[in-house]
């Protein structure tokens, strides 16, 4: 009788168990449904042609075509800034420090710049490009959209070191041992052959960096700041759409709050639609290998 | 002519070996270089802030740390309040989110049928690509006064101190804090509790993606054992595969831990931004990165150092939880051989 019930008691543990993590997975799922009906549904309501069309001066007859300009500025320049450097970088890391010390280290701490918190890397461009700025050019040049792109690159670095770390150890080494003994230098090998058989991978890491700089909107408050008008001026605030956005949402009255959730919709709709190539990317790659 | 070329074949290959060795040089300083930003941007960020805060730090002494008065019209700064809400909103997302990761990553890995396990983990994932400001938008607009309408009755007639009907209840009586925890009377959704929330849907898929990630590296050899003396799926989940992945488990959660404390935009839509101790999670209050987000912009002089102080604070906690939490996640990498 004893082992009986206790055979149940086991079997109810299970049970129980196992039905919390499925409930535990439907929340999840219910709050990510949640969040992408209401952000669908008051978004496509919200979108005109004026949201393309006017900038956001004109208020609750304005739009976001500034600061979706502005944003795609913004999100290039970092990328453009951040990609080289991140690619070296990467490299440097597979080909050069793997297994070193000095190599270790800074994986590591691009592993925690990853995660580091937004705003106070805004703060450390703020510091490094807003204020010499502001200095040299007594005051007449304050927030800027150089300084927001900056910024963003910063956050997409590591995101860029690290897939580029990652997809060049997956090179096999029979590669790079028979492109050196042919006699090639290894900056040839490395940019020529490492780097474009790990292109795809790269390329994924780019698209991912890009994904997560284009709905950020802490590092921009005090970098691009923000710009009702058309600019095109890196030397001038730049419009931005998470910060339109932001603007837009935090006003009190409800056709404003509208433009805002059109745009976070449309902002929505860009960064899945990136992450979700990237990751097709990636999956294309890997059933091809296999 | 021909003679002149064979005398000089010797001398070319020599000069491209040594110009060849010179290119990997440079070009491997070029790499370091790049490498190296890394490193310099995260000490840049520390000694920036660090240096912006302190005039905050020199005026205050230590008790910038423990004063509670955010006054900027007596310019008087303390960081009590935006850490102490930091601190209990990221405990509130963990409190939430480590068992909510653990079902999903448990469902996942050993539950689901296995054509539903790549469709449902992709979309826990998705949660992880929604930007922080849509997260922001959704708390402030639907989130926030949904809890207000339908959770916040709830838990201030069951649980607060301060009931619309008067009657404490037991629990409020007899467990101490629980009641002042829960009483208020705050009418807006907005508050840390709220904002709390929000932060564990947040991190729930950086969580349960480390986790589950790690339960699939404990060896096929162990479960099957375990299965074969008997054991449940729950038993060897419990007992066999949490103990065996215990740091990498902890590393995940302080992953999650070290985006809680860092999340700006969302919590700055929705924490309701008051610089007032309260013990009451239902009322307003502020954290560092939305105090820095909110009042930055008008800030100068001493509310401006206080702030970088602030960031700097922030900072360093940050980097010491995602530091702990690398050496956790390294630790199973090592223990496999990797």
């Amino acid at each position: 009788m004893k082992s009986s019930s206790l055979y149940l008691r086991r079997r109810i543990k299970n049970v129980v168990a196992l039905g919390l993590s499925s409930v535990a997975t439907l929340i999840g799922l219910i709050f990510l449904a949640w969040i992408l009906w209401e952000t669908l549904r008051q978004g496509i309501g919200a979108i005109n042609w004026n949201l393309f069309s006017k900038i956001s001066v004109y208020r609750e007859n304005g739009g976001l075509a500034n600061a979706m300009v502005g944003s795609l500025i913004l999100d290039l320049l970092g990328i453009a800034i951040a990609t080289p450097i991140g690619v070296l970088a990467g490299t440097w890391l597979a080909e050069y420090a793997n297994r070193t010390k000095l190599g270790e280290t800074i994986r590591f701490l691009n592993d925690i710049l990853l995660s580091a918190p937004s705003i106070v890397l805004g703060l450390f461009v703020y510091t490094i490009v807003v204020l010499p700025t502001t200095a040299l050019t007594h005051g007449d040049t304050t927030f800027s959209g150089l300084a927001g792109g900056i910024a963003l690159a910063l956050i997409a670095l590591p995101v860029i070191v690290r897939t580029t770390d990652e997809m060049l150890r997956l090179v096999p080494s029979t590669l790079r041992e028979a492109a050196l003994s042919l006699g090639i230098p290894q900056w040839k090998l490395t940019l020529q052959i490492l780097i474009r058989a790990s292109r795809s991978g790269i390329i994924t890491g780019v698209l991912l960096a890009l994904a997560r700089i284009s709905g950020e909107t802490a590092p921009l408050l005090f970098t691009a700041y923000s710009n009702q008008f058309w600019s095109t001026d890196l030397n001038a605030p730049m419009a931005n759409a998470p910060m339109a956005i932001f603007q837009y949402a935090m006003s009190p009255y409800d056709s404003w709050n509208a433009i805002a959730w059109a745009g976070a919709f449309v902002v929505t709709l860009f960064v899945l639609a990136l992450s979700l190539a990237a990751r097709a990317i990636l999956l294309r790659n890997k059933v091809r290998h296999d | 002519m021909q003679a002149n070329e064979a005398a000089a074949a010797v001398p070319i290959q020599e000069v491209r070996a040594h110009r060849d060795a010179r290119d990997d040089r440079l070009f491997g300083w070029l790499l370091k270089g790049c490498a190296l930003l890394v490193l310099a941007s995260l000490l840049g960020a520390a000694g920036a802030t660090l240096w912006g805060g302190r005039d905050a730090f020199m005026h205050f002494g230590f008790g910038f740390l423990t004063s509670s008065e955010w006054n900027p019209s007596d310019d008087v700064y303390g960081a009590l309040v935006p850490v102490f809400g930091t601190l209990i909103t990221s405990f509130i997302a963990l409190f939430i989110a480590v068992p909510v990761s653990f079902g999903i990553a448990l469902y996942l890995s050993e539950v689901a049928p296995p054509w539903l396990r790549t469709p449902v983990s992709s979309a826990i994932e998705l949660l992880a690509g929604i930007p922080s400001i849509i997260y922001g938008m959704w708390g402030l607009f639907v989130f926030a006064p949904f809890f207000a309408d339908h959770v916040k009755p709830w838990l201030t007639s069951y649980l607060g101190n301060q009931p619309d009907d008067g009657k404490v209840s037991w629990v409020a009586e007899h467990i101490p804090f629980i009641g002042r925890m829960f009483g208020n009377d705050n009418p807006f959704g907005g508050s840390v509790l709220t904002a709390g929330v929000v932060l564990a849907i947040m991190i729930i898929p950086f969580i349960s993606s480390v986790m589950r990630e790690v339960f699939q590296t404990v060896p096929t050899r162990l479960k099957e054992s375990a299965y074969a003396l008997g054991s449940s799926t729950w038993e060897v989940v419990w007992d066999i595969v949490l103990p065996y992945t215990r740091s990498a488990v902890i590393g995940g959660i302080f992953l999650g831990l070290g985006r809680a404390l860092g999340e700006t935009m969302a919590v700055t839509f929705i924490i309701g931004n008051k610089m007032k101790l309260s013990p009451s999670l239902l009322d307003p209050g502020a954290s560092i990165a939305s105090t820095i987000a909110n009042q930055f912009g008008e800030a100068a002089g001493l509310q401006k150092s206080a702030l970088m102080a602030l960031a700097f604070l922030l900072f360093v906690v940050t980097f010491i939880v995602l530091m702990i939490a690398r050496l956790m996640l390294r630790r199973l990498a090592h223990k496999e051989g990797r």
